[in-house]
């Protein structure tokens, strides 16, 4: 019966779209495809333009330049009312004088489909919730509202199913809960999801792919695992996931690798995973790739692995890893997450300890002038 | 120590009941009111209502049980009685009409001069309502320019608007339009404007937003402020007194008259009376015809 519902839908382009609020830009010349049928999750802080750049594809916000686009068919001079396009409120908006049913059915009657009643029971089936088709919005919880949010949406069959911050008024355990629920919709309706987030941990667990914004602009696209193993800029490093940075300059260049020198030490990076053209380079590495030696067994470092030495100043435990802040000899702090795998295999606080983690896992992004990274910076980012 | 556990426990139990109390002593001073100004006089009215004539003394009556005043008063009136429900019906639909667009405008459409349009609103009560009557007479007048205007379309049926009914509506319709606009106002403007876009982004153009959101939404405000308007527009005698002839008059001045001038207690009383119960009857039909029980 799902099966039935997928219909030919068409990728989503939005070339040079601006999008300003007196002088200030909240959608800067933003131009992006998103492939038809795929979970898209466009993620930034708040106040990144992802509402806005969402608002537009929905019609209720008008460009200020730029087209959008379903396949071949412009549906920038479009009003909401009159494009294939549905979105799922963040507060739901659910209208409070109609009951679910008729919530649900409110698209269809709008365009005067006759006998709605097979299609909205269906979808109520869908969103589990046939049995509360004749409470009314109030009467249900917010787990509940959101599936009818979304059931009000996909009924439409609209080519584009547009979600803002849909999980965002639900406790951790709900969220958890409704992730996997979309995600089960997106695969078993196929329609294009566009799903807005400042969660990054949401993004990385539903979309295939994610844009990440930051000041209008998509800082790095791709898939979760792309983006999170190999961020192309600072901003990425930090907010998607943890990272630590390390500014240093180009000493030599090779086929393969890059040396950098920073802070009197030398890394080296594989030349593929250097995004940076200058010689202003920002080494990076996330936390969960970096090993921790007792001082003692330094020898045991593998040759070609980036080494530092440090001193422990801190030690969370968290079941499953345990997070290390150690201070590097220039003051900097590094985070380190290690697996749980041995117990009681735990450093303490005040061991020297030496740090090293393979070339593979190390990232090169463009330094600067006007950057000023450091792993607190990451920290607050990160969480 | 034991000793003391008993004592204690005494003692939440007078903060208790202490507590409970304080509910009527809240309620005191607004009971004490509707009783000395509402349910006595209520009472007196009923049993004025009933008194039967002494006879060969104008003026003057017994205490008796005579529930042929009532039956007698509404034939002998009947014409106002009517005429009070078709004006006042009238003027509310008018007040409406006219209320209702601005009511949005201030909603969602006002933005920053939205506390000034509405202290506007309510800036004419500032004047007393005898006075701002009084003035509609001059508006009204017969060399006035509204009707010198009217007449100049030949849109006037008797040459004139002053001493018509159609001036006793107009009067209706201005005295009571602030009781229909805030109420629309306050429940328009309660209305999130998320759901007009969640409507917009579901296939419903602007019209149909407001059939089928916007208007259902405000149905609270509209029930609220037909009643507020229709209900002392029914008993008002002001208007008619004022603005039209003796040919207009409504219920509210056959009790004034009955009361004032023919010292018939009992017929104005059973007027009066009568008028409250058919506002009754009709308020609770319209109350159940427009389904907002629960909203209200």
């Amino acid at each position: 019966m799902a099966q039935d519902r997928k219909h030919n839908v068409e990728d989503l382009h939005l070339v040079d779209l601006t999008k300003k609020f007196g002088e200030v830009a909240a959608v800067d010349d933003l131009t992006l495809t998103i492939p038809a049928g795929s979970f898209f999750a466009l993620l930034g802080a708040s106040g990144c333009g992802k509402t806005t750049t969402l608002r537009m594809v929905a019609g209720l916000e008008d460009p200020t330049s730029g087209r959008i686009s379903i396949g071949e068919k412009d549906i920038t001079s479009l009003r909401a009312f009159q494009r294939p396009v549905n979105t799922v409120f963040q507060s739901y908006a659910l209208f409070p004088h109609l009951d679910i049913f008729e919530n649900v059915a409110f698209g269809l009657r709008r365009r005067k489909v006759k006998n709605v009643e097979p299609a909205v029971n269906a979808m109520l089936e869908l969103v589990e919730l046939s049995a509360m088709a004749r409470r009314k919005p109030t009467q249900l919880s917010g787990g509940q509202q959101q599936r009818v949010a979304v059931a009000r949406a996909l009924i439409n069959e609209p080519d584009v199913l547009l979600l803002d911050e849909p999980l965002g008024a639900l406790d951790l355990k709900l969220r958890r809960q409704m992730q996997i629920e979309l995600k089960r919709i997106q695969t078993e309706v196929g329609t294009t999801f566009v799903h807005v987030t400042h969660d990054q941990e949401e993004a990385m667990t539903m979309a295939d792919t994610i844009a990440v914004m930051n000041a209008g602009r998509i800082e790095q696209l791709g898939d979760p695992a792309s983006i999170y193993e190999l961020p192309r800029t600072v901003f990425v490093a930090n907010f998607l996931g943890q990272s630590n940075l390390f500014a240093g300059t180009r000493v030599s260049t090779d086929a393969n690798m890059i040396q950098v020198m920073a802070n009197g030490t030398k890394f080296l990076v594989p030349t593929e995973r250097n995004a940076a053209s200058g010689d202003e380079i920002i080494i990076g590495v996330r936390p969960e790739k970096i090993t921790v030696l007792d001082f003692p067994d330094r020898e045991k470092v593998p040759t070609g692995h980036n080494t530092l030495e440090g001193r422990v100043v801190d030690v969370s435990y968290a079941g499953v890893s345990t997070q290390y802040l150690i201070t590097l000899p220039w003051g900097q702090n590094i985070t380190v997450f290690e697996q749980n795998v041995v117990v009681g295999d735990r450093c303490n606080v005040g061991d020297q300890v030496v740090v090293h983690w393979s070339p593979e896992h190390t990232f090169g992004l463009a330094g600067g002038e006007t950057l000023l990274v450091s792993t607190a910076q990451a920290l607050a980012a990160g969480v | 120590m034991v000793a003391a556990v008993p004592s204690t426990s005494k003692k939440n139990v007078v903060v208790a009941q202490r507590k409970s109390r304080t509910g009527y002593f809240l309620l005191l001073p607004g009971m004490t009111w509707l009783a000395i100004f509402f349910a006595i006089p209520f009472v007196t009215l009923f049993m004025t209502s009933l008194q039967a004539p002494v006879p060969g003394k104008s003026g003057q009556y017994t205490p008796a049980f005579q529930l042929s005043n009532y039956p007698d008063a509404i034939i002998e009136y009947f014409p106002q009685f009517l005429r009070s429900f078709i004006y006042a019906g009238i003027a509310t639909a008018l007040a409406l009409l006219i209320a209702y667009p601005l009511a949005y405008f201030i909603a969602f459409k006002a933005g920053r001069w939205r506390a000034l349009m509405l202290v506007l609103v309510i800036a004419p009560s500032f004047a007393s309502f005898l006075l701002r009557t009084y003035a509609w007479k001059t508006i009204l007048a017969d060399e006035g320019f509204i009707t010198t205007f009217f007449n100049y379309l030949h849109l006037l049926p008797d040459d004139r608007i002053l001493n018509t009914g159609i001036a006793v509506v107009a009067g209706l319709t201005y005295n009571f339009l602030p009781f229909m606009i805030l109420p629309l106002y306050a429940a328009l403007e309660k209305i999130d404007p998320r759901l007009l876009e969640a409507s917009n982004d579901l296939y419903a153009s602007a019209f149909a937003t407001f059939r089928k959101v916007t208007w259902p939404l405000s149905l609270p405000g509209v029930v609220a402020g037909t009643l507020l308007t229709f209900i002392p527009a029914t008993g008002d005698y002001i208007n008619s007194e004022l603005l039209g002839s003796t040919q207009d008059r409504m219920i509210g001045n056959v009790i004034q008259t009955n009361f004032i001038e023919f010292r018939d207690y009992p017929t104005a009383s059973a007027l009066s009376f009568a008028l409250m119960a058919a506002i009754l009857v009709l308020v609770f039909t319209y109350i159940r015809r427009a389904g907002t029980e629960d909203l209200l």
